[in-house]
């Protein structure tokens, strides 16, 4: 029997799936990470579980951002040293869904 | 106090938990607000989403079918386990789900969510959007009210209802709802991809407002444990993939990356074939069950659906807007049962767990409760689907030779990967979670 060779999976860059949602960006985050504390992780479960991928390791350092953020939680559910301060923004603010 | 800040009942968040209890408050003629942090009702909402047993609302509200904006009714349902390659599925299709008050009717969240809050509205509910509520009020170890995030926030009412979603800021805060393990909550990301009518109707064999809910296990979501769902409505799919947020940490798989690989699996990619993406969204899912149900009152406050991880994730079953909307109503009821007595105790208000383990929505939990670490099971969820995929293709196979009897072919496939002792072993769990 002949293997079939599987198709490398192309994925969509999250940036331009973002570009699909709405966002009124407050100036004042509502995240708050404690970046010392990611000193030394070696999960960075933030990283990867972020449905927008607004986590990132570079240089060592963790960065973050909270623009796009789809406001799910589950990044201060997946934070192992409890870094992550995560609270709701500003009334009418963020993300609105529309056509989910 | 102004007069303006004083209210019969305060319901958090305008989901259908907290609508549907407002609804009901509104009616029974009390002064009632409904606080909503989104621009709008559904603004900040995800679900898959079917919301099943819609007779629920229909009950409450006669014009629902008329005006309810509902997408499709589900006549079909198809389970699929999903290999690498090949995909086995079991497809279920009935004209008895086709006629009110129908099982299940796929929404869209925004439209939804803003329109049964209209009904609440309606009924002389006030609603004010764009608010957070920060925190509850107390007089001692009694709820009197919340701090909404604006100046002179303060509202006040003698009995509060909680419906603040799967984070339940509210809950814990009370002191009701411990903080989550990444081992219980999920998280879902989903797209809606429009295909327009017609093709909708040809691709997933429907006629007129029929509608399809269908579900994966297997390859859907590579080594991660969850699964994925692809729902009809009228002119877009909802399509998306539910993992547990542990799992997903551990195996370091974006959850987009893992949805795409689910639209190109080649059992899936010919259904999106052409959709072009409306939007991306995400949400987290208390799928706990059971263990992870709260306390659910203490004196002057109630917590009600997602925030009250109300969900029922049983494999098969993927239910939660019901849930919502009986564990708001009962909220409701206990409220004014509260009222009448004018009594808001602890006591008084335990009458709502009652109420709910009469109803299909704790008995359903308790009764199913071993179905989350079922459907977690390792092998469920990554060797089971390829095995009775192989061993179907196994008993399809026509290669001009002899051929075994199927039993024999079947099991020779299974135990290829797993001994007969693990086999009978998950038999007996899948069987304890879900049939006896």
């Amino acid at each position: 029997m002949q293997e079939l060779a599987s198709e490398p999976v192309a994925t969509q860059p999250i940036e331009e799936r973002l570009e699909l949602v709405r966002f009124k960006v407050d100036k004042r985050p509502h995240i708050r990470v404690h970046t010392e504390a990611c000193r030394g992780c070696d999960l960075t479960p933030c990283v990867y579980v972020c449905p927008a991928g607004l986590f990132e390791i570079l240089g060592g350092e963790m960065h973050f951002s909270y623009e796009h953020c789809l406001e799910c939680g589950t990044c201060y559910v997946a934070c192992e040293r409890k870094a992550i301060e995560w609270d709701y923004p500003r009334g009418g603010w963020g993300v609105s869904f529309r056509a989910s | 106090m102004h007069a303006q800040q004083q209210f019969d009942a305060i319901v958090v968040g305008a989901g259908p938990a907290g609508s549907s209890a407002a609804l009901v408050l509104a009616r029974a003629g009390l002064r009632v607000a409904l606080i909503e942090r989104g621009e709008y009702p559904g603004a900040k909402n995800v679900s898959g989403a079917v919301f099943y047993a819609p007779g629920l609302l229909a009950e409450l509200l006669p014009s629902f079918w008329d005006e309810a904006p509902f997408e499709r009714y589900i006549t079909r349902r198809v389970l699929t386990f999903l290999g690498k390659e090949s995909a086995f599925s079991l497809d279920f299709h009935t004209r008895h789900f086709a006629l009110p008050p129908y099982n299940g009717v796929t929404v869209l969240r925004p439209k939804f969510d803003r329109w049964l809050a209209g009904k609440a509205v309606e009924a002389g509910a006030l609603l004010i959007t764009s608010t957070v509520v920060d925190d509850l009020l107390y007089e001692g170890a009694r709820v009197i009210g919340v701090q909404c995030r604006r100046d002179n926030g303060a509202l006040y009412a003698p009995v509060v209802i909680a419906a603040d979603g799967a984070n339940s800021f509210l809950a814990k805060k009370a002191g009701l709802q411990r903080e989550f393990s990444a081992e219980e909550m999920s998280l879902g990301v989903k797209e809606v991809l429009r295909l327009g009518t017609r093709t909708i109707e040809e691709r997933f064999h429907l006629t007129g407002d029929e509608g399809m809910a269908s579900e994966y296990v297997g390859e859907a979501t590579g080594p991660i444990k969850g699964g994925a769902f692809l729902y009809t409505n009228r002119e877009t799919l909802s399509l998306g993939i539910i993992v547990q947020i542990a799992s997903l940490a551990q195996q370091r798989i974006r959850p987009y990356e893992l949805l795409d690989r689910f639209k190109q699996h080649p059992a899936v990619a010919p259904l999106v074939r052409d959709g072009l993406t409306l939007e991306y969204s995400a949400h987290m899912i208390p799928e706990g069950g059971w263990q992870l149900v709260p306390r659910l009152a203490r004196a002057g406050l109630l917590v009600a659906g997602d925030a009250a991880a109300l969900v029922f994730a049983a494999g098969i079953f993927l239910e939660g807007m019901n849930f919502a909307v009986a564990s708001g109503l009962a909220a409701a009821e206990t409220a004014l049962e509260a009222h009448q007595k004018g009594d808001f105790s602890a006591a008084t208000l335990a009458g709502y767990r009652k109420r709910l383990e009469q109803s299909f929505v704790l008995q359903d939990l308790q009764r199913f409760r071993l179905t989350p670490a079922f459907v977690n099971n390792e092998r469920l969820q990554n060797i089971y689907p390829e095995l009775l995929c192989q061993a179907a293709e196994q008993v399809f196979r026509s290669e001009g030779r002899p051929r075994k009897k199927l039993g024999s072919t079947i099991l020779t496939t299974l135990r290829s990967k797993v001994s007969l002792w693990t086999l009978l072993r998950d038999g007996w769990q899948a069987g304890r979670a879900l049939f006896f």
